[in-house]
């Protein structure tokens, strides 16, 4: 990932500052979507300081965004129609929200890159403009006090800036409220993928041990009949936590996310088990059952952290509950799964 | 499509609407829309709503508003718990994933 972007250089005030280019070429998407897969994801991240759009002067607006690319890709082809400035704080690399969560996308980083770019030098107005979600880790007031600067906190999402700033920059309800629809949701889906590998082979390697038992002793011969639906239910219950249970979240009953993982785990269990695919006796069967829902469930309940509306507090209580039972399920499972082998 | 609530009374929100200056600026920062202004005051409409996120908090300068804050993230908590710290999703560092 070369700074494409990069265009020329714009000189205000004893100061050249890189001018940028609002198109997404083809390198772009392309690195998007490596980093949706988790590939280069911790390293995908821009230089932080202060960049031009278009052709600003000192009475454009400043946009403020994170050092993550993806955050600065979708700031930057949403300015196509403007002259500004944009000033990207040191994020890690680290979009936006989880940024400001983590306060690197906070009021010191803000009030010490303003100051290190000579921001009043720059422009002669007190207006910055920040996208909503940094709210969490900035104090607009705090900020006020040490720069002078007028934080307004702007839409969610970048595509909003233009309405934004033609409504006089105010954000309506639709502007401010975050959502969390089948686009967004779809768009995690291979990072959590990625993200839960470790689990699924472990899982994966266990249960196909186990599938070589049999009162005879250890044998892998008959991986049609023993290892490969083994390797079968857990991918699936694997999808149905990381895939199924995110595309329908809305739709699959409940609140809790491990209640709604526990569903797609038991949608997978009752199409196995009409495939005939959930072993030979009541032991395995209900083996399966145990184990696919478990992992189905602890992979969804995983997804509360890529969600958009939970809070700490609901999922203490949601994992306090469901936890236990996600363990006891799957110890109970592998134990079941082993009698039903060795009867 | 509807919108997506997570469980109810659980959230830590609490205002102090004695001390709250109308200055609206929780409502311009909440990404659910859990705060009203009627009257000069803010008022907390949509609690259940809640995330934790704690924007609001930060942004009141009478500091009327209290959360505990915080990520809804069970591989957070889970990783809190081994670590022995507060729930994070390590975002905080270079070198680990994030959210």
């Amino acid at each position: 990932m070369k700074d494409s972007f990069l265009t020329g250089n714009v000189s205000i005030s004893n100061s050249v500052v890189p001018l940028i280019s609002t198109n997404i070429e083809f390198n772009d998407f392309l690195g998007a979507v490596m980093v949706r897969w988790g590939i280069n994801r911790n390293n995908y991240r821009i230089n932080p300081g202060l960049y031009a759009v278009g052709t600003p002067d000192k009475l454009s607006d400043v946009f403020v965004t994170a050092n993550y690319k993806l955050s600065f890709d979708a700031l930057r082809k949403n300015l196509s129609w403007v002259s500004g400035w944009i000033l990207v704080l040191d994020t890690k690399g680290v979009n936006v929200w989880c940024a400001a969560g983590k306060g690197t996308f906070g009021t010191k980083e803000l009030v010490n890159r303003i100051k290190l770019t000579s921001l009043e030098r720059i422009v002669s107005h007190k207006r910055l403009i920040l996208p909503q979600l940094g709210a969490t880790g900035v104090a607009a007031h705090k900020v006020k006090e040490e720069t002078g600067f007028n934080v307004h906190y702007g839409p969610v999402r970048a595509a909003d800036i233009k309405r934004f700033i033609s409504e006089g920059y105010r954000a309506d309800k639709e502007m401010r409220r975050v959502t969390f629809g089948f686009k967004d949701r779809i768009k995690l889906i291979p990072n959590d993928f990625m993200y839960g590998k470790f689990y699924l082979l472990g899982a994966l390697a266990l249960l196909f041990l186990i599938s070589g038992l049999s009162d005879k002793g250890i044998s892998y011969r008959d991986f049609a009949g023993d290892g490969g639906p083994s390797i079968l239910s857990v991918l699936l219950a694997y999808i149905a936590g990381i895939v199924i249970t995110p595309m329908l979240l809305p739709y699959i009953p409940g609140r809790r996310f491990s209640f709604k993982g526990f569903y797609s785990g038991a949608l997978v269990f009752i199409i196995l088990f009409l495939l005939k695919l959930t072993g030979s006796n009541i032991f395995e069967t209900l083996s399966w059952f145990l184990i696919i829902t478990a992992i189905s469930s602890f992979l969804a309940m995983n997804f509360t952290g890529s969600s958009t509306y939970t809070s700490l507090s609901g999922v203490k209580k949601e994992m306090k509950f469901s936890l236990p039972f996600q363990i006891g399920f799957a110890l109970v499972g592998i134990i079941l799964q082993v009698i039903g082998k060795l009867n | 499509m509807k919108e997506l609530m997570y469980l109810p009374d659980v959230v830590t929100l609490s205002l102090c609407e004695d001390a709250c200056n109308g200055c609206g600026m929780c409502i311009k920062v909440c990404p659910h829309d859990v705060f009203e202004l009627s009257g000069k005051k803010a008022h907390i409409i949509r609690k259940d709503y809640c995330m934790e996120c704690g924007a609001c908090a930060l942004n009141c300068q009478p500091n009327a508003i209290k959360v505990k804050s915080g990520v809804g993230c069970a591989a957070g908590i889970i990783s809190g718990i081994l670590n022995n710290s507060e729930p994070t999703c390590g975002c905080s560092d270079s070198t680990s994933t994030c959210c």
